[in-house]
């Protein structure tokens, strides 16, 4: 995958008359993605009143942090990390969470999917991998009301998922935090248009135009520390239908037929425990993981998510009822 | 490795969907549970073909249910070489801003020509758009080759006639390449068919093509995004001015001039990610102090305050503002103006209204803005300018005059792709209703 090998004849530039065979120094693509994304978190300080960074845990949003650094310091960062958590989050992310928010002396704003269940008695996830990606939505657009923020800034990039794909990178979102592909803004040269209406909200993506493996070579290249699930450990698991491999935890309703496993796994991305899989690796470093994403043939999502096999558009509908 | 961005432009039927997804297929850049969806996809479609390719840039369901893209979608695929962004615009004319959005940070416009039907009316709007937006690069696709049964001569003649047209416009940079996106011939392997063709394929020509760095040979431009002011014990005194150098290079020590307050001052220190540095160059995220105590907030542009020596391989980028036979030759020191002239692109569903507030920014500058006059429209199938009616609609190219209420520091579009772009946004919707680039 991301990767190809054709035989390049070497007079190709020769043949061309508009290919310049002049080596001049380059600019590296990493330092234009960082240099952008850096310029998008400046942009949010500039023209909101009360940013929030929507802090998961998972490798983006890590990476979002340290772009952050480079943005602001000595300075402190003019957001806080907001973490919505549904109680089914991984212990190691939680615990990255909270030792980084500590480590950096910035605001940590943690607020629980369980307590928004309990206030609006909403019906929690069922089933034998009982979901609370839908229920994170109504906690998400509980504290956006409640601190006010007028922009969210998340790490989700374009080469995720399609709809991701044709969002803008600053995407404006009704007071329901509804996004409504037809009337977005159209976003030209390095120009940003957050102007909103009280109670609107932005959604922001700095890192828009970053592909998986860009995300690996940035954090190799910045040697960004990570929780320890990215790499490889040894867990039980159980094998769903689809193939995937399920981590048993105190949330997923066991069958008899399970098969309970100990495999070598990791994780590419960091979910909820009951709706993200774990991948078969043996990656025990960056370079392992970046070795081991050249190779695979399965989209990121496509090996870990379960909650968007549900439909073709299944991202289309959460975005457009408020998910990020 | 480097970083390419380019768009696409064609017509529905040009094949231009299925030209980006012979990329991206071809380039293995597809993963197999994309793939697997797509199979049925295309099942459940009728396409007669395995897998139909323009099914890989389609996003939304409704565009799949309607067979048509909405909006811009962004693709990516990496080679060895380098890291692709593709703006894959719509090609209807109702969808002309989104083709100029999908232009506006691009180094490259690849315009897709039907071997079969050659130079059409599209084919011209797609590269006056390309011109306007300043794209440093054309190259135009001569697709669908193996339904003229790969004749040298309708490519030479679909290369001759596009030739001639692109005269009367200034593009800096044109190449052609035939190619079949429908069989992959010449798209990332050299064709058997195409043997009399000795150029490379078009995913050579990707991972080769010169990448236009005009910005860093232009003069230095900066503007502040963010004020940085930690007030701590420490850093009492800190006040650095977040931002990004636009063009050229800033050095420690250089003298410079601060608009539109239009003092000097020196630069102090210059820091990136926490380190001092001596220089900075177009591209890089900086905080900048300055010696003295002025008035600098966002949206403050910084420029040299010494008369502006144009390197000698500096050859400035030219458009024509009029019609074909006028070149519009831009001077090389900032502007400092409250009106200007500019072509702008109506964007917004509601026609523009005489009198409609509205906001003016550029880069992170802010000022209240209104069109005082539609001096004239430009037609975009052959970019001759049209008496105007003074009305502005949805895909409407015009040449208007702009009052700002605050003193915009500009340059010339041509002159410079940051300092010279602008988006007009409506007070009352919010909205981006227009995109310009400033002529003079």
């Amino acid at each position: 995958m991301l990767h190809c090998n054709i035989p390049i004849k070497k007079d190709v530039a020769q043949q061309h008359p508009i290919i310049n065979p002049k080596t001049q120094k380059k600019v590296d693509y990493l330092d234009q993605l960082e240099a952008e994304a850096i310029y998008i978190l400046r942009e949010v300080a500039g023209q909101f009143e009360r940013p929030a960074l929507l802090f998961s845990g998972g490798k983006d949003s890590i990476c979002l942090v340290h772009l952050a650094l480079k943005a602001f310091r000595p300075g402190k960062f003019p957001f806080p990390l907001v973490h919505v958590d549904t109680g089914h989050n991984f212990p190691e992310a939680i615990e990255y969470r909270d030792n980084l928010a500590k480590e950096l002396e910035e605001k940590l704003i943690v607020r629980y999917v369980a307590d928004t269940i309990k206030e609006k008695n909403l019906q929690d996830g069922k089933g034998k991998f009982p979901s609370r990606n839908g229920l994170q939505t109504y906690t998400l657009l509980d504290v956006i009301n409640e601190f006010e923020f007028d922009a969210c800034i998340g790490g989700a990039r374009r080469d995720e998922e399609k709809a991701r794909a044709k969002e803008r990178i600053f995407s404006v979102r009704d007071e329901f935090g509804q996004w409504d592909p037809k009337k977005q803004r159209p976003e030209l040269w390095n120009i940003y248009n957050g102007k909103i209406d009280q109670g609107e909200n932005v959604r922001v993506f700095p890192i828009s135009n970053w592909t998986e493996l860009d995300v690996w070579n940035y954090i190799k290249r910045e040697n960004i520390q990570l929780p320890s699930i990215y790499f490889t450990h040894e867990r039980e698991c159980i094998k769903t239908e689809h193939g995937q491999w399920m981590n048993v935890n105190e949330f997923v309703q066991l069958e008899p037929t399970d098969k309970i496993e100990k495999v070598k796994v990791r994780y590419r991305t960091v979910g909820d425990m009951t709706c993200t899989a774990a991948v078969e690796s043996e990656a025990h470093t960056v370079d392992d993981i970046i070795a081991e994403l050249k190779d695979t043939k399965i989209s990121e999502r496509g090996a870990t998510r379960m909650d968007d096999r549900v439909s073709e558009a299944a991202m289309e509908d959460r975005k457009k009822g408020g998910y990020f | 490795m480097e970083l390419l961005r380019f768009f696409t432009a064609g017509n529905v039927d040009d094949g231009k969907s299925t030209l980006i997804g012979r990329l991206l297929y071809d380039s293995k850049s597809i993963s197999t549970d994309i793939l697997e969806t797509l199979t049925k996809q295309s099942k459940s479609t009728g396409v007669d073909a395995d897998i139909d390719l323009a099914l890989l840039t389609d996003g939304l369901r409704a565009e799949r249910e309607q067979g048509i893209t909405i909006d811009v979608a962004y693709k990516y695929f990496t080679t060895d070489k380098r890291k692709f962004i593709i703006a894959d615009t719509p090609g209807h004319v109702q969808y002309t801003r989104n083709m100029f959005t999908g232009a506006s940070n691009t180094d490259l416009a690849i315009v897709l020509v039907d071997a079969r039907h050659g130079i059409t009316e599209q084919t011209r709007r797609h590269s006056i758009i390309s011109n306007i937006v300043g794209i440093p690069h054309v190259l135009v696709c001569i697709n669908k080759m193996d339904l003229v049964n790969y004749d040298e001569e309708v490519y030479n003649q679909i290369k001759a006639d596009y030739t001639h047209f692109a005269e009367s416009l200034n593009l800096k940079k044109v190449s052609f390449i035939p190619t079949s996106a429908l069989t992959g011939d010449n798209v990332v392997k050299h064709s058997e068919n195409l043997k009399w063709y000795q150029g490379p394929s078009l995913f050579e020509f990707l991972e080769t093509v010169e990448i236009e760095q005009d910005f860093k040979t232009q003069e230095a431009r900066f503007q502040v995004q963010y004020v940085i002011r930690p007030q701590t014990e420490e850093l009492h005194d800190y006040r650095g001015y977040a931002g990004s150098i636009l063009s050229g290079s800033f050095k420690k020590g250089d003298k410079i001039a601060v608009h539109p307050v239009d003092l000097t001052t020196t630069i102090e220190k210059i820091e990136k990610f926490g380190q001092e540095v001596e220089e900075a160059h177009a591209g890089e995220p900086v905080i900048i102090h300055v010696a003295d105590n002025i008035d600098i907030s966002r949206g403050t542009t910084f420029v040299p305050n010494t008369t502006f020596v144009p390197n000698t391989t500096f050859v400035p980028n030219t458009i024509s503002i009029t019609d074909g036979n006028t070149i519009h030759t831009p001077s090389q020191s900032i502007q400092t103006e409250k009106t200007f002239e500019a072509i702008v692109c109506w964007m917004d569903n509601k026609s523009f209204q005489p009198g409609q507030k509205l906001l003016l920014q550029q880069n992170s500058f802010r000022s209240k803005a209104v069109i005082k006059e539609i001096d004239n429209k430009i037609n975009i199938y052959n970019f001759k300018s049209e008496p105007s009616d003074g009305s502005l609609h949805l895909n409407d190219f015009c040449k208007v005059t702009i009052k700002t209420a605050e003193t915009l520091s500009f340059d010339e579009y041509a002159n410079n792709r940051k300092t010279g772009s602008f988006i007009l946004i409506n007070e009352n919707t919010n909205n981006t209703v227009a995109a310009g680039v400033i002529t003079s």
